[in-house]
């Protein structure tokens, strides 16, 4: 089998006595979408924040696209093609929604380290940032303000950002957060098309996206992965069920 | 993209254009005024107002130069009068051991500045918010005491130049006009240097580290050496503006590099508008004619010059540059 796109291997991090990543261990394959849930405060942000570098990790080993990247920077991370999104929606709001993307592309695929010559006229950066938007279906806002977008176009505008970096997987943080019922069905349905091309780790308190997107689901509770399957073996699971889903889900 | 967007789009990219255009308007008309100050009589004599439109736009240059990492980089650095006073000290120095052709004094001027920036900036950078603030000033005290302490050089009472730079052997730079247009020419030079930083893709992810640290990073800039860039750009263009200084004043002393003067570049850049287009250029120009003006009226004009400072900035948030605009109701964009 080939190696997996990102592994974790028993990573561990505590905030004082507070153990919030408790020998975490995962595997994420290609063209394959992990949902990991969990009740509130069970370490997921913190999680998502060690894989991508925000959080320095205690002990445990992060490999991703065939090196291992334990301890490089959350830029570095980036430039490896690890993207991320933020659970509080994250964008340059001074600049407009094609600079954001155009930023993102131009942090991929070229140096930053260019003193002369108008960023904000590159026609390569432009069309690509454009062409990303156009798959979110967000290039009518194009030239408005990120600042002024509705709490709901940010998360896609965070998603094309995602794209426009060509990630070789994704990590999502709650990217239906505060969302409205049609804008996260077209959210899901977005993330479905991507997840062919992309792997991705999806954390969601949405369990109907979680159903729809996710081939496997882990169940993260105190900081521990209490149980991992397939989403329907998730479902029928006891302990899951007392410890997150509630008695009442089926 | 659709119809309707596009031909939004294009109204607003029009409106974006004019907006630049309206700013470079606004510069040109500044630096030809500024050209035009030796023919104006009417100022005042040609030996008083020429030093000090010169003061001024050297002032100006170092406030440019600030602006650069204040305003677009969101760093408050409180110790930016230790370049310009570092690129006077050098010019000095140098000129006092008889080594006055410019360009050699501009080339040594750069190393030192951008080795002190690199060293100083390395540690600073590291910091943000208050510590920042606090690590940039602890730094220029500490080259305004290695400055006082200079005996061979003057110390405290500062060094007096009987000799002056020169260029290409000329002595262009020890004439009030010479120096004023070499100034004025730099001034320009480094102005447009610094607006085609900001607009290139440098600038780009400098002004997004500013609003966004985190994301910029997660796009995997790597932030610190960008931040990096910018203060070593910063602090050497600060340091061409000490040798100015010098030329124009023919003396230095460690009061160039006290940390009230880098409280009044911050201060400048502040009251123009930081990270606009003209904001540190009219900013400096302001702040040394209002300075001029009320000093002429009263002895106590400071009493007088420090809450009108404030008036502007609190009654204005964007400075000076906010309310050209606002009283020229968007006729004016700076």
């Amino acid at each position: 089998m080939s190696e997996p796109a990102l592994l974790a291997d028993g990573l561990y991090k505590s905030f004082g006595a507070l153990c919030v990543s408790d020998n975490v261990c995962f595997e994420l394959g290609g063209g394959e979408c992990l949902a990991l849930i969990g009740p509130n405060g069970a370490g997921k942000t913190t999680l998502i924040n060690q894989l991508s570098g925000f959080v320095e990790s205690d002990a445990g080993a992060i490999r991703f696209a065939g090196r291992d990247i334990t301890h490089l920077s959350p830029d570095a991370r980036a430039r490896a093609g690890l993207a991320r999104s933020f659970q509080i929606t994250s964008v340059i709001p001074s600049f407009s929604v094609l600079e954001n993307v155009a930023l993102a592309v131009q942090a991929r695929a070229g140096s930053s380290f260019r003193f002369f010559g108008r960023a904000a006229g590159e026609r390569a950066l432009n069309d690509e940032a454009m062409a990303a938007l156009a798959r979110v279906r967000l290039d009518d806002r194009a030239l408005s303000p990120a600042g002024s977008l509705s709490h709901g176009e940010k998360r896609v505008l965070e998603l094309a950002i995602a794209l426009a970096m060509k990630p070789k997987a994704l990590l999502l943080d709650e990217p239906m957060a505060g969302m409205g019922r049609e804008e996260s069905q077209q959210l899901v349905a977005l993330l479905a098309d991507l997840k062919a091309t992309c792997p991705m780790l999806l954390v969601e308190h949405d369990m109907d996206a979680v159903f729809a997107l996710a081939d496997r689901v882990a169940v993260l509770v105190y900081g521990r992965i209490i149980a991992e399957g397939t989403p329907d073996e998730i479902r029928a699971n006891a302990e899951v069920k007392a410890a997150y889903l509630g008695e009442d889900a089926a | 993209m659709s119809e309707a967007a596009l031909s939004g789009a294009a109204d607003r990219s029009v409106a974006a254009t004019e907006t630049i255009l309206h700013g470079y308007l606004v510069s040109a008309s500044i630096f030809l005024t500024l050209a035009a100050v030796p023919f104006m009589g009417f100022l005042g004599p040609e030996g008083f107002i020429l030093p000090l439109v010169t003061r001024m736009m050297i002032l100006a240059l170092a406030a440019i130069a600030l602006d650069l990492i204040l305003g677009h980089g969101g760093l408050v650095s409180f110790g930016h009068a230790a370049f310009v006073g570092l690129g006077a000290y050098a010019a000095a120095i140098m000129v006092t051991e008889g080594v006055t052709e410019v360009w050699a004094i501009l080339a040594v001027v750069l190393l030192v500045t951008a080795m002190f920036a690199l060293v100083t900036g390395y540690v600073c950078l590291r910091t943000s918010g208050v510590y920042f603030i606090m690590i940039t000033l602890a730094f220029g005290q500490m080259v305004f005491f290695a400055a006082s302490s200079l005996s061979a050089y003057g110390g405290d009472d500062g060094l007096t130049l009987w000799d002056n730079a020169s260029l290409f052997g000329t002595g262009w730079l020890a004439d009030d006009r010479g120096l004023f247009y070499v100034t004025l020419a730099v001034l320009v030079a480094c102005f447009l240097l610094v607006q085609s930083i900001v607009a290139s893709r440098f600038g780009r992810v400098l002004r997004a580290a500013r609003e966004n640290e985190r994301r910029t990073a997660s796009l995997g800039v790597d932030v610190f050496r960008v931040r990096l860039a910018a203060y070593l750009i910063s602090g050497m263009l600060a340091g061409v503006a000490g040798i100015l200084l010098t030329c124009q004043a023919e003396f230095v002393s460690p009061a160039a590099m006290a940390w009230q003067r880098s409280g009044e570049l911050i201060f400048m850049v502040v009251l123009g508008g930081m990270a606009t287009r003209n904001g540190a250029l009219i900013g400096a120009i302001a702040f040394v004619a209002l300075e001029h003006i009320l000093s002429d009226l009263t002895h106590d004009w400071k009493l007088i010059f420090g809450p009108l400072l404030i008036v502007i900035v609190v009654y204005s948030r964007g400075g000076l540059a906010a309310l050209l605009r606002r009283i020229t109701g968007g006729a004016v964009r700076v």
